[in-house]
């Protein structure tokens, strides 16, 4: 599962208008509404479009399902995937599994909450960061690990972790990072 | 298929459940979540049974029986398992029982009885209780949900409303309106069917026993009140009587002893619905057929059901016009009440307390809706469920089954049994036939006992034409025409027949829309627990009523004709437009 990309890849930064994305969604509920089970897969390309699910999507895709919105809002809120609040433009996970957390996993997530003002799962408010923690990312002989998007950092060390946050600033947020 | 269950050879016809086949061999299974024909989904696993060669248990109520199975439902291992789960069940449930408004008629309490539970093994963590009482009808208690989700089933299958669904998951689910939502804020209507298949307290109706009493002890207050046609079906089910026993004159007694000033019939607004209704119908047959008027809204659905209402407003606003003006008979009640009868009697309006008994939790909604108040005050103040009126007459130590009988007070006591009919499905239509088809051709309507029995019954919707023949000179615009109507009960059934008339595929002129199957004698404030054989019961129930009044048509009732003399004029006139008609709003679908 592409999740990270799908969520993270295309919300906000791009400057596209809002009804051009409603426009999309149009054709996403177009595209699934007829199919079985097709309301999963449309929330998830609509969760990719908007970079979360506001409630306006959820009432036109429950609308356009013919689907109470209380079922659409219990698919919604029983995959972890599926998120209401809106989201960073980046993901931060940290890994919990077991080799990370024996060295040092937990001090990681405990710095990226200080270091973002932000609880497990919250977004910040300049919505750069969405912080999660996952269970092993595979790397285990890397511990700790923590990921941005789509990328692996390894042997993270607390002192070390502004650095890397910067660099995703950097990247996306331009020139008024930069300067700091 | 043979089986045996318990040793017990049985025979069980093909596709038969375990549980039905245990039946057959006279063996009970408990179960819980289980409403046969509606909700079978082995979700509470209380049903669980050991089939000899298989690891697991099975839940009854799901796994199909199998030729030469050998069931065994009452081995330790089986007790076991079924206790266990009901321990669980029991350990999460807020079991305030004394002060629940479930105590000692709770599907739960019954179970660990039969199944002999002494002491609860795990003391577990309760999720966050929330208690919704945003609406007028309903009061929701998710600490006492033990998510069976027959309320899930009947609110998004049978009705096809959708306000309830399991959110959220695993220990932290809760069975309700889409994430945190108030059902006040979602697209519910309030039919109480989800408080009727309820088995513990977690959902009710909004309890105003209180409201009525103080009421009562107000000297100030002319206290009045009238009793829908199905209460008088259901009522004694409240004191042990049999399903489809009638209690009409110990109803009248019990609720002169509670100290009502006066016992009045919504039967006898029934019959002034019939007289608005069917004129308006013809009206805008007339305004059709003969102007040729391509604006009149066609079919026109009746307006009785307030849940129905609420469904049309949210789910179908483009069809409001189909929508008959006509109040509902309990509003019509009141606003009649607190005008002509306030007058009669010289009573100002807002002296006058009028308490509607309803098999209905909407009801007490639509008494609160804002348009509801021609009188100058809120033409209906208290609504009480048929089960709250049976709570209330315990608790005033009345000893119904003792009672005499006595009779509704005059004049707005007085009715035909067209009126008694609107309690089932069906039966608004045939009352509406009864004198709509006199008023045009001058005799009465050609079927047997004045029965249409193609719209009786339980069939989801159901159909009739009838053709005029002999009509009279003003009415000789219908003359040979074929009028088509159709019932439904059941918002699911409503939604199939609007579909068939926007699609083209039926041309109605009249509909019948009950919220809930098997009409309001199925209702959602009504005695539980209602299933297709009560329904029956009090539908027979109600046609006796019917067959033993000496009037038998709404046009005859003698306190209505009198009505239009003294106060209204005609049907649709000046004053009946003004306080027996209402309008209706669209409201956004959530």
């Amino acid at each position: 599962m592409v999740e990270c990309k799908e969520a993270a890849g295309c919300c906000c930064g791009e400057n596209v208008s809002e009804e051009e994305l409603m426009l999309r969604l149009d054709e996403c509920i177009a595209e699934y509404k007829d199919k079985p089970g097709g309301l999963i897969p449309a929330l998830q390309t609509a969760q990719a479009i908007f970079g979360y699910l506001p409630e306006a999507v959820l009432l036109k895709i429950s609308a356009g399902f013919d689907k109470s919105y209380s079922e659409v809002a219990g698919v919604v809120g029983f995959y972890s995937f599926f998120s209401t609040q809106p989201r960073g433009r980046n993901t931060v996970r940290v890994c919990l599994g077991t080799a990370c957390y024996v060295r040092g996993g937990k001090q990681i997530l405990e710095s990226l909450k200080k270091e973002l003002g932000v609880d497990v799962g919250e977004t910040t408010e300049d919505r750069e960061f969405t912080l999660e923690v996952a269970r092993c990312f595979g790397a285990c002989g890397l511990a700790p690990v923590i990921t941005v998007n789509d990328e692996v950092h390894q042997r993270v060390k607390p002192s070390g972790l502004r650095e890397i946050l910067c660099q995703y600033k950097q990247q996306e947020a331009g020139e008024a990072a930069h300067a700091e | 298929m043979k089986l045996t269950v318990n040793n017990i050879p049985v025979e069980a016809p093909e596709g038969a459940t375990i549980l039905e086949a245990a039946r057959l061999a006279g063996v009970r299974i408990p179960t819980f979540c289980h409403l046969p024909g509606i909700h079978s989904v082995g979700a509470c696993r209380v049903c669980l049974v050991e089939v000899d060669g298989q690891r697991d248990m099975a839940a009854s109520c799901v796994m199909p029986a199998g030729e030469g199975m050998k069931v065994r439902t009452n081995t330790r291992r089986v007790r076991e398992a079924r206790r266990t789960v009901v321990e669980l069940m029991l350990s999460e449930h807020d079991g305030e029982c004394q002060t629940c408004i479930r105590n000692d008629n709770c599907e739960l309490q019954a179970l660990a009885r039969e199944l002999g539970i002494s002491n609860i093994a795990y003391e577990g963590e309760k999720t966050n209780a929330t208690l919704d009482t945003s609406t007028f009808g309903l009061v929701r208690d998710s600490g006492k949900c033990v998510m069976c989700r027959r309320c899930v089933t009947v609110c998004n299958e049978i009705q096809g409303v959708g306000a309830l669904f399991p959110q959220k998951r695993g220990f932290k689910t809760v069975i309700g309106p889409a994430f945190t939502r108030q059902l006040d804020e979602v697209t519910c209507v309030q039919c109480g069917q989800c408080a009727a298949v309820c088995p513990v307290g977690a959902i009710s109706e909004k309890d105003q026993i209180e409201e009525v009493w103080a009421a009562l002890e107000d000297p100030n207050k002319y206290c009045i009140v009238q009793t829908a046609p199905a209460i008088r079906a259901a009522l004694g089910e409240c004191f042990g009587y049999p399903p489809g026993t009638r209690v009409t004159g110990q109803m009248v007694t019990a609720l002169k002893r509670l100290g009502f000033d006066d016992v009045f019939d919504t039967d006898f607004s029934a019959d002034l619905t019939i007289m608005e209704e069917g004129t308006e119908l013809l009206t805008r047959l007339k305004k059709a057929l003969v102007e040729k008027d391509a604006s009149v809204a066609l079919p026109m659905f009746t307006s009785c059901s307030p849940g129905w209402i609420s469904y049309m407003e949210h789910f179908y606003p483009e069809m409001l016009a189909n929508l008959s003006t006509c109040k509902s008979p309990q509003q019509m009640m009141g606003a009649v009440v607190k005008t002509y009868y306030a007058e009669k009697i010289g009573k100002k309006p807002e002296d006058i307390c009028m308490v509607s008994i309803m098999p209905c939790t909407a009801k007490k909604y639509e008494a609160a809706r804002d348009e509801m108040n021609d009188s100058g005050v809120q033409d209906v103040d208290i609504v009480l469920t048929t089960r709250e009126l049976g709570r209330m007459i315990t608790q005033a130590g009345i000893d119904f089954r003792a009672l005499p009988e006595s009779v509704m007070d005059a004049p707005l006591g007085i009715s035909t049994g067209a009126a008694d009919i609107f309690a089932n499905t069906g039966g608004v239509m045939e009352a509406a036939l009864r004198t709509a088809y006199e008023i045009i051709t001058g005799r009465e309507l050609p079927f047997g006992n004045l029965h249409v029995t193609p719209v009786a019954g339980l069939d989801g919707v159901k159909e009739a034409s009838i053709k005029i023949e002999g009509a009279a000179p003003d009415w000789s615009f219908l003359e040979g025409v074929t009028v088509n109507v159709a019932v439904a009960h059941g918002l699911g059934n409503a939604r199939k027949v609007i579909q068939r008339i926007k699609s083209g595929e039926a041309q109605y002129h009249f509909v019948e829309v009950m919220t809930c199957p098997g009409g309001c004698i199925g209702g959602g404030g009504q005695p539980r627990l209602t299933d297709d054989s009560v329904r029956l019961a009090r539908i027979k129930a109600i046609y006796e009523e019917d067959e033993h009044k000496t009037l038998r048509k709404s046009h005859d009732n003698p306190a209505v004709k009198k009505l239009y003399e003294e106060y209204l004029g005609v049907p649709l006139g000046k004053v009946s437009h003004h306080i027996l008609h209402t309008k209706y709003t669209k409201r956004e679908r959530v």
